[in-house]
Order: C-alpha cells, then structure tokens, then sequence
C-alpha cells in the first residue's frame, strides 16, 4: 500500500489529478465491496490478494484512462467500452505503450509504456473484473521456441497475417493512414494477446480457427524472421522491390554514370 | 532574324593538349606503374573469391554496421568476384587514358543517300526484274500466291489450339455447393458459429472430401474470408442477410478487380482492403466497393450451420468469383 | 617478337586469302567514335545484357522450371517440410544450397534492373538530344521495341520463381489478359493451359523467357549496333564539329581499350550490388498460393508506372448484353501504354511531320535548343514518375505518415495536371537558358570581380568568351515555321485545311526560340557604345 500511494504521488500533478481523486475517493468506496464479494474466490486468501489488485487497478483506472473511456469502462464518443475486452486486452494496450494514448488523431503507436508491470496487471485485473474476457499470457505459458512448428507457421502467418503486415512482418498501410505496425522486436507475448483480443484495425483469431499450437507457430516463425541474419546482404528494409528500384536508380545507374564521366574525361 | 545573317565562325578543332605522360617520361612510368597495381588488386580478388568458396562456411555470419548480420561466403565471394572485375576495368580505362594516344580524329561522313542516277539505274532493275518475272502480267499466279501465303499463317495459329481447354463454365463455378463445410486454411478443420468471436476473422476453403485434392487452381478460386461482426452492424437487404449466420457473413478472398487475395480486414471500420491495387470493400453493406479501382463488390458466399452445428454453404456463388471476363454476365 | 610476329602474318594471310578481310577491317579499326559520358549509357545496357546471359546460363543449370509439386527438403529451415512447385524449391536450392548461386540470383536480377534502367536512361538521352532524327529513324524504333521487350522479359524472369510475390504479379497479368473483351477468357485459359494457375504457365514463359526473347534481343541489338556502325555516331555539338565530320578517338586502341575496361566496370558494380544488397529475397516471400498475399506487393520498377495507373483507374465496367468490359483494367493495362508506346514509337516521324525537317542530323540538339521537344520529354517523364509514385503509394504512406487515399487522389488529380503544367514550365526554363546563353555570348561571362569606374559607380567584369565557347552556344539552327497555304491561287480552300493548319500551329510551337546572336549583334552592340 505504501509504494502504491507513492506511485501515486507520482501522478499527483496530472491535470486529471484533482477530478480523479475525488472520483477514486468515492468510487472506490462505493463499489470495492461490491466487486469483491462478485469474484468467484477460490479461497480467502488468493480472493484478497485478488480484490487487492482490482482496487488498485481501479484506481489507476481513474486516473489515466477513465476521462476517455468512462468512469465505468462504459466507453465514449471518443474510446471504446473496455467491458468484456479482458486482462490479454490490457496487457497488450499498456503493456505496449499504447495505451494511455497520447494524440488521439493518431492509430496507437508502441512507445515506452507508461505504467509497470504491476500497475499493469492492476489494470488488467480490474477490466477483467467488469466482465470475462481473454486472460492475459505470462511468458510461461508461450513456450513457443518448444511447442511451435517454424514452417508451419509461416504458411499460417502467410495466410493470415502477410496481407497486413508484410511477408517478414514489417508492416504496411491499411486504409485512410492506418497501418499495420511492424512486428519486429515485439515481444511474444504480446502477439499472443494480440491474436485473441485484436487490437485496434486487427481482427480477431479465434483459438478454434487458429489453435494456440499455431499460435506459437507463428510467434515462432515470426522470431525466425526477426532473427534471420541477411542472407543476400543487406537487407533493404524487406519491403519488396521499391527499395530495389530506388537503389538501382541511385547507387548503380548513379555509379555506372559517374564512372562514365571519369572515363570520357580527358586524362591531363 | 533570318538563317543568311552571318553566325559565329567555326574556330576548328582546339589544339591538342598533351597530357602529362605524354611529356614526362616519370608520369608515363608512374601511370604504367598504376595500371598494373589495379591489375594486381584484380587477381588477389580473384584469390579471395576462390579462398571464400572454397573455405569460407556458408554459416558463418558476421556484423557490418548498416548492413547487419552478413553472410561471410556470400560477401567474400562475392567482393572477391566484383573487385576482380572492377579492377581489370579501371585498370584498362586507366590505361586507354593515360597511355594510349589520344589526338582526337576527324573523319569526314557523307550523305547516305545514293546519287541519283544509281537510285534511278536501281528502280529501272527492279521495274525489268517484275516484268521478267511477269508480276505484272499473271495476276492470277499474284492473286492465288497471296492466298496461299494468307492461309498457310492458319496453320501455326491452329497448332496453338492444344495450349489450354476452352473456358465453358470453369470461370463461373467453384467447389462451393449446397452444404460444403467451411474448414481452415491451413489445418482444415470445420468451424462452428461459437468459434468465431465478434471481430474475429477466419480464412476458409471448401471441405474436401475423402480422397480429394485441393489444386492451386481450386484455392484460387474457392478462397473464403469469414467475418464475424454484431449482427446489428450490418446493413443489408434481407436476401442478403438471410446468407449470413448470426452476423458471420462470408465473401470471396478473390478481389472482383484483378484477383489478388483480398484479406486485410480492419475490426473497427470494417473495411477489407486488398493490397495490390487499395480496392477498398465495406464488410457491413456487402462489399460494397468504396475506394480504388475495383468496380464491383465481392461475391457473397451464403451460410448456414448444418446439423451438427457446422457452418456450411446455403448455395454455390450465385456469380463468378475473381476479375470479370467479356463473358461475364453482370 | 619476331617470330609472334611471323605467325601473326601468316594467321591473318590465311584468312585474307579466303575473305578478304584486311581491307575492310583496316578501314574499321581506324574507325572513329566521339566520346562523352551519354554515350556510355547504350554500353551499359549492352553490356548488363551480355552479363543477364552469362548469369542466366549458370542459373538454368540448377532451376527446374516445373510447377510439379513438391516437399522442400533443403537447408533453409523456415520452409523444411513445405510443399512447393519444383521451380520454387529449385530457385531455394540455387540460393542455399549451391556455393555462388545465391550471388548469380542477385547478380543476374540487378543487372536486370541495370539493363531496364539504363535502357530508359539511353532512351532519354537520344530522345532529348534529338539523335532520333533522320536517318536514325529505324535505330530509333528497334530501341523502342528493345524496351519493350525488355518489360515483358524482366517481368517473365521475376515470375519464374513461382514465389508468392511473383505469382501474385502473375495473376494480375492473367486478369489483364483474362479483361480483353471477346477473346480475353480464351486467351487466358490458351496461356495458362486452363484455370489459373494450373501448372504449365512456368515451364512455357521458361521457354520464352531463355531461349525466344533472348533471341530476338540479340537479333535487334546487333542490328541496332550495325545501324550505329554504319550510320556512324553522333556527336555533341562544338568547334571542328560540323554535319560533316565526326571527331573522336579511333577505335583501336583506346576505344576497344574504354569499351572493353567499361565492359569490367559494369560487370564489377553489377556483382558489388549482387554482393552488397539482398535482391528479391524468394526465401521471405512464400511459395505461391493464390490464396495468401503479402502487404506492399509491387513489381520490379519497370512495372511499377503500370501497376501505378492500374490503382489510380476509376471503378468502371460496363456489363451489357451479357457482356462485360471491364474499362478500369483495360484503359490502364492496355490502351494507355498501347497509346503511351505508339506515341513514343512514332514521335521521330511526328516530330519531322511537325517542323518539315527531312534533313540529315548527325550533331546533336542541346536540350534547351529544342525547347518544344524538351518539353514533349519532359512532360511525358513527369507522367510516368507521377503514376510509378501512385505504383508504390503503400510504401510512401508507411513511410512518410501519409494515407494510401491522399497519395492515389493527389496522383489521380496531378497525373492531369502535372504534365502540362511540366511542359510549360519545362519550354521556359529552355527559353530562359537560351536567353542567358545569347547574353553570355554578347556580353560575357559575368567573374563576380567589382571594379570601381573613376566617377565611383561599380561595375562587374565581364570576361568575353573564347571564340570556341562563342560556337558552341550559336551554332544551333533557327528553324523558321512552316508556312502553309490555307487556299490555292483560285481561292479555294485547301482541302487538308484542318490538317494544314495544325501542321501548322504545332510547327509554330516547334521553332519558338531566343535568336541565337550573330557576330552583326556583337558588332551593332559595340557600335552602339559601352
């Protein structure tokens, strides 16, 4: 409680401060109760440790995200009801740096997140309280390196995720300047989370459609990609053939011209 | 202003500048000294081209600032090959340039045109040459020649025929047909209506039965995306709802333009965009085309569930999948 | 010395006795060419060919052109177990598993953007230098079917990988074909032996892509080279330089020395790209499946102003009678580039229909000395740029945070705004040119020295120009338009009236020009005093 009030003092200044505070304060009050006693507890307890996490997620919850999507998750013009989303959701916005978005005429970028790990699962705690959703992955249970099949997962990612996200995982442009961001340097888990929550323009993957062996596959493929050394040299941004064009306009014509004009040259 | 008014005077040729190892004996010897350094270059590239085929482990990899991790075999065999090539041409040019003389020559051209007494001589030749040959006279050994060169162009024409099958109804019909399960692409399994959360997609080929193969041919035209949205989101007529399931609507993944896979669906817009040509598609107004090149939406694929809960086709496509054709009805 | 001499003879006797050789090879060997770095751009393009033919020969040794299936057993981990057409496997096998193969790929694909760029880089040199002209028409139209040829050529080599990215190139293709109205689905079905993709299209463009278009280029290019030989070279304008003559250097030994060096050089920067630079990396992209796509898929550069104008067509069909034509394909995949290459094959002759100049040229325009015809160029370059940017439209909006949208419409407006406004503002950069050249000419170069004059006013020092310099920038001619007669001396109107008068308006727009100043000008400007 102690290193909570001050991360909490932390944000003390934060123009939502003042509101907030007054909102936790009676919150707080009014539903922790309430939320706690709904849990299905397996025993005393971890039903505390539980309610614990979700009262401190709510708090932050008020803090920095409640002004966009509703005091009670229940969404707004502006942001989406985080009901029902669950904990995967959470971990991956925040865990991301996603979420909380900072210019909203923007797609939400990956930045250096905001809260830490614990107030992170505070947060997912708490929106996984409001209503059940997928849970959120800890590295454990992605044993991909074990469990995944590469070439396996590469015909799933081409099926399924190349049309978006290039056929290295670079990225690419989806409509209306929303992209697809590039997967390189994510880590696994949160392109777990982000195969069963779709996140932003993503869609969902079901686990029947595309089961969590796959899943692993394609995270495996994926990290086979990211870490392929260049085989051809370099790499040229593994965009397809723009970049070829550019360089051979540039670099080679460029060189074969200059070498041209040092050969015309009268030698003195 | 006029052509006759006189213009500047051609000053001729400028005088030759000798160039340094032309007069001085030290610059010729260190020009010669040079052009043999880059001819030496050339075969000690030569020897780090076969040493890295030969010995250099096509494993082994090292790290080159901006290029990344870089393959040494690749990278010494080929600088070896590049350099040793390279250096052969410099050395040559540097050569022509320095050593070689280099007085420029003037040689006259003249007019490609033939006096005109060889052009008339020429077409008095060809003139007796038709008449010899009695062009003019025999029209009909002219005319029936002219036939059977005309005619004897069919025959390569017609050993084309056997390239390929006429179209007849290929280009129309796909493996969907009432009650075809949707299975997984790739894993092949069928889906039920609860597998698909809301914003969840699926891509889905037609089920194969017991001993059957699935030719690129056939996924190039029975390729299915399976979309799930809230049933209230769409905006359909009620034909066309009734082909939905429970809000899973299906379309062909064959872009109505140019036939690309069309898979890259955006959960909140519910936009599907197809990649090659940006032919943009509303999910929620039946693919309706609201952006790019395209200029019909994709072809609707009408589900059901069957009875042990699997969803399946209604029906075939009720038009032909993929780019239009002259034959193409609508 | 001696007795490699005596052999020598004895060698070169021996055929001259049998062809009678000396003569004309003594007069050949003499032969001279001018030199400048433009002309080099033809040799580069010859040159990549011979090094695509080198290349590609090694590659077929190994490349299985069948799309027979099979199961990937080779060293590249990421697709072990995969099934496969045998030409992707084989290409795969060429890349990992045979010592250099990868090497000759990535150098036998850059030589063949180097072959296709330096083709266009050739082609504008000789278009905005005027080396068109008589008597180079035919030279000019074999050039025009060379590049041509060399689109289909690169896009049939680019495909025969059978790779995702490639195979998606190839359905666009079939689409285009599969769009020609009444033979359209036949012609398709004829191409690919029946369905899309089925499993003969590989093997056959092989055929065509080694042995028949190969073939044909190598026919053009040696008439093209013989044209060159015989009809001699151009040559650049300046003192000794006339109509008449052609200076240069002879072509033993210091040309066949430059060309043969050249020859390394190209070859040299072609393996350096091959060694440096991942080129078309098939391993990433996937085995084909018609299904699967992968985001940003573009073809080779040479592609790309036609993939940009197919993205940028407005969603237009017409379905009538139980037809269909589709225009959104057809306007931008075949009648704008059939337009496009008519236009361009026949623009020596339009040009010379326009100006009425059916002389012989054989020294060159500077570009600003034809400001029309620069313009015709420049605008035309400005087309082609405005749809390969639309052709790579995902690509720029990723990287400079733009939208694919905004690019296609600021493409969609700019592809009709942009070359007209191209051509106006091209022919007065050429008219300004010319006008700062006559000023040169009349009143010197200007040194940037100040000098003060006795009564304190400064003046900058001009220096005057040598009497080379003086030539160079007048010798240029002065077309005069065409004059034509809108009625005979009866009063009756011509009947190719309309057609007389275009001729004319356009020949008009032809000899615009700031008179190139005449050594009267000079003379009238020292008599008039300063």
């Amino acid at each position: 409680m102690n290193q909570a009030l001050r991360k909490l003092s932390k944000y003390r200044r934060h123009r939502f401060a003042g509101p907030a505070l007054l909102i936790v304060a009676l919150i707080t009050l009014g539903t922790t109760f309430q939320v706690a006693s709904a849990l299905p507890g397996p025993s005393r307890m971890e039903t505390t440790v539980q309610s614990t996490l979700i009262k401190e997620g709510k708090r932050i919850f008020n803090q920095g995200c409640s002004s966009c999507h509703g005091l009670n998750a229940e969404g707004s013009s502006i942001a989406p009801a985080l009901i029902g989303v669950g904990a995967a959701s959470v971990d991956f916005q925040v865990g991301t740096g996603r979420m909380p978005m900072a210019d909203m005429s923007q797609q939400a970028m990956r930045k250096t997140p905001i809260y830490n790990a614990e107030q992170t699962a505070a947060l997912a705690a708490y929106v996984a309280s409001l209503a059940p959703g997928p849970d959120s992955i800890n590295e454990a249970q992605i044993a991909f390196e074990r469990d995944g099949n590469t070439a396996e997962g590469g015909q799933l990612f081409r099926t399924n995720c190349a049309m978006c996200h290039n056929f290295a995982g670079q990225g690419g442009a989806l409509t209306r300047g929303k992209y697809a961001p590039t997967l390189m340097g994510v880590d696994a888990k949160y392109i777990y989370e982000a195969m069963i929550t779709g996140p932003q323009s993503m869609p969902v993957f079901s686990d029947k459609t595309i089961t969590p062996e796959e899943k692993l596959s394609i995270i495996k493929w994926i990290k086979a990609a990211e870490n392929e050394p260049n085989l051809g040299g370099a790499s040229l941004g593994r965009v397809g053939p723009v970049t070829e064009g550019l360089l051979v306009w540039t670099l080679g014509l460029g060189l074969l011209i200059g070498i041209s004009v040092w050969l015309t040259a009268k030698a003195r | 202003m006029s052509n006759e008014i006189r213009k500047f005077e051609d000053p001729g040729l400028p005088a030759h500048v000798h160039r340094k190892t032309d007069t001085d004996p030290k610059a010729a010897d260190r020009a010669e000294r040079q052009v043999a350094i880059l001819f030496v270059l050339s075969a000690l590239s030569t020897v780090l081209a076969i040493y890295s085929y030969i010995f250099v482990k096509d494993d082994l990899f090292f790290f080159i600032p901006i290029m990344g991790d870089t393959n040494a075999h690749q990278l010494g065999l080929g600088l070896g090959m590049a350099f040793a090539l390279l250096f052969i041409g410099l050395g040559l040019v540097h050569w022509a340039k320095t050593l070689m003389p280099d007085t420029e020559i003037i040689q006259e051209r003249h007019e490609f045109r033939s006096p005109e007494e060889d052009r008339n001589d020429f077409v008095a030749t060809v003139k007796e040459q038709a008449a010899d040959a009695g062009l003019g006279r025999r029209s009909l050994i002219k005319r029936t020649l002219g036939l059977a060169l005309g005619i004897s162009a069919l025959t390569p024409l017609v050993l084309l025929r056997d390239l390929g099958p006429l179209p007849k109804k290929d280009l129309e019909t796909t493996s969907w047909k009432k009650g075809t399960r949707l299975v997984t692409d790739p894993g092949d399994r069928p889906i039920r209506p609860e597998d698909l959360e809301v914003g969840a997609v699926a891509q889905v080929l037609p089920e194969l039965a017991v001993g059957q193969d699935r030719t690129l041919s056939d996924i190039g035209k029975d390729a299915v995306l399976l979309i799930r949205l809230r049933p209230s989101e769409f905006q359909l007529d009620a034909e066309r709802l009734s082909w939905t399931h429970d809000g899973i609507i299906a379309f062909s993944k064959i872009c109505s333009h140019m036939g690309c896979a069309v898979a890259l669906y955006e959960q909140q817009t519910k936009h599907l965009l197809c990649p090659c040509h940006q032919s943009t598609f509303d999910v929620t107004r039946a693919a309706k085309v609201i952006f790019g090149p395209s200029a019909r939406p994709l072809p609707q694929l009408a589900i059901t569930v069957d009875a042990q809960g699997y969803l399946v086709a209604q029906q075939p496509f009720t038009e032909s999948v993929g780019p239009s054709y002259w034959e193409r009805s609508s | 010395m001696k007795k490699a001499e005596k052999i020598g003879g004895s060698v070169a006797g021996y055929i001259d006795d049998r062809t009678g050789a000396a003569k004309w090879l003594r007069k050949n060997l003499t032969k001279v060419f001018p030199d400048h770095w433009s002309f080099m751009l033809g040799e580069i393009v010859l040159y990549s060919f011979i090094i695509l033919l080198l290349s590609g020969t090694f590659l077929t040794f190994w490349f299985d052109p069948s799309q027979r299936d099979v199961i990937y057993q080779g060293s590249y981990e990421p697709l072990q177990n995969i099934e496969m057409s045998a030409s992707y496997a084989s290409t795969l096998h060429i890349s990992f598993d045979v010592r250099g193969g990868l090497l000759m790929r990535q150098i036998h694909h850059w030589a063949a953007l180097i072959f296709m760029a330096g083709m266009i880089a050739h082609l504008m040199r000789v278009f905005f230098t005027g080396a068109f002209r008589k008597p180079r028409e035919a030279n000019w139209l074999i050039g025009v079917g060379l590049v041509t040829l060399g689109i289909v050529e690169g896009f049939l080599g680019y495909s025969l990988p059978d790779d995702l990215l490639s195979g998606t190139g190839i359905r666009i293709a079939e689409a285009i074909i599969q769009a020609m109205p009444v033979i359209g689905s036949y012609l398709a079905f004829f191409a690919f032996g029946g369905a899309f993709p089925g499993h003969v299209f590989i093997p056959r463009i092989f055929t065509v892509h080694v042995l028949l278009l190969p073939g044909i280029f190598l026919a053009l290019i040696t008439i093209h080279l013989m044209l060159v030989w015989y009809q001699k070279h151009t040559q650049y304008p300046g003192p000794g330089r006339s109509e008449k003559n052609v200076v240069g250097y002879p072509l033993m030994p210091i040309y066949m020395a430059k060309a043969g060096g050249f020859f390394f050089i190209v070859f040299g920067i072609t393996a350096l790209l091959g060694a440096l630079a991942s080129i078309n990396p098939i391993w990433l992209y996937g085995p084909y499946n018609p299904g699967q796509i992968s985001a940003g898929s573009q073809p080779d550069f040479y592609m790309g102003w036609l993939d940009g104008l197919v993205r940028m067509a407005p969603p237009i069909e017409t379905h009538a009678f139980g037809h269909t034509v589709s225009w959104n394909i057809l306007i931008p995949g075949l009648i704008i580039p059939g337009i496009l290459f008519t236009l361009m094959a026949l623009y020596p002759f339009i040009e010379s229909w326009m100006t009425g100049d059916k002389k012989e040229h054989h020294l060159l325009d500077r570009p600003r000395n034809n400001p029309n015809r620069t313009a015709i160029g420049a605008m035309s370059l400005s087309f082609i740029i405005v749809v390969t940017l639309n052709g790579g439209n995902d690509i720029i909006a990723t990287n400079f945070h733009l939208t694919i949208n905004q690019i296609m419409w600021f493409t969609r407006i700019a592809v009709i705004l942009v070359p007209p406004l191209v051509f106006v503002l091209t022919k007065r950069i050429c008219l300004s040119l010319q006008r700062a050249d006559r000023e040169k000419v009349l009143h010197g170069r200007e040194t940037g020295r100040l000098v003060m004059l006795p009564h304190g006013e400064f003046v900058e020092v001009h220096e005057e120009l040598t009497a080379e310099e003086k030539f160079t920038l007048t010798q240029h001619e002065q077309p005069r338009a065409l004059e034509v007669e809108q009625s005979d001396s009866n009063g009756v109107t011509n009947p190719n009236h309309l057609k007389q008068k275009l001729r004319a308006r356009f020949s008009q727009a032809h000899v615009e020009q700031v008179p190139a100043p005449s050594e009267a000008d000079v003379k009238a400007l020292e008599e008039g005093g300063h």
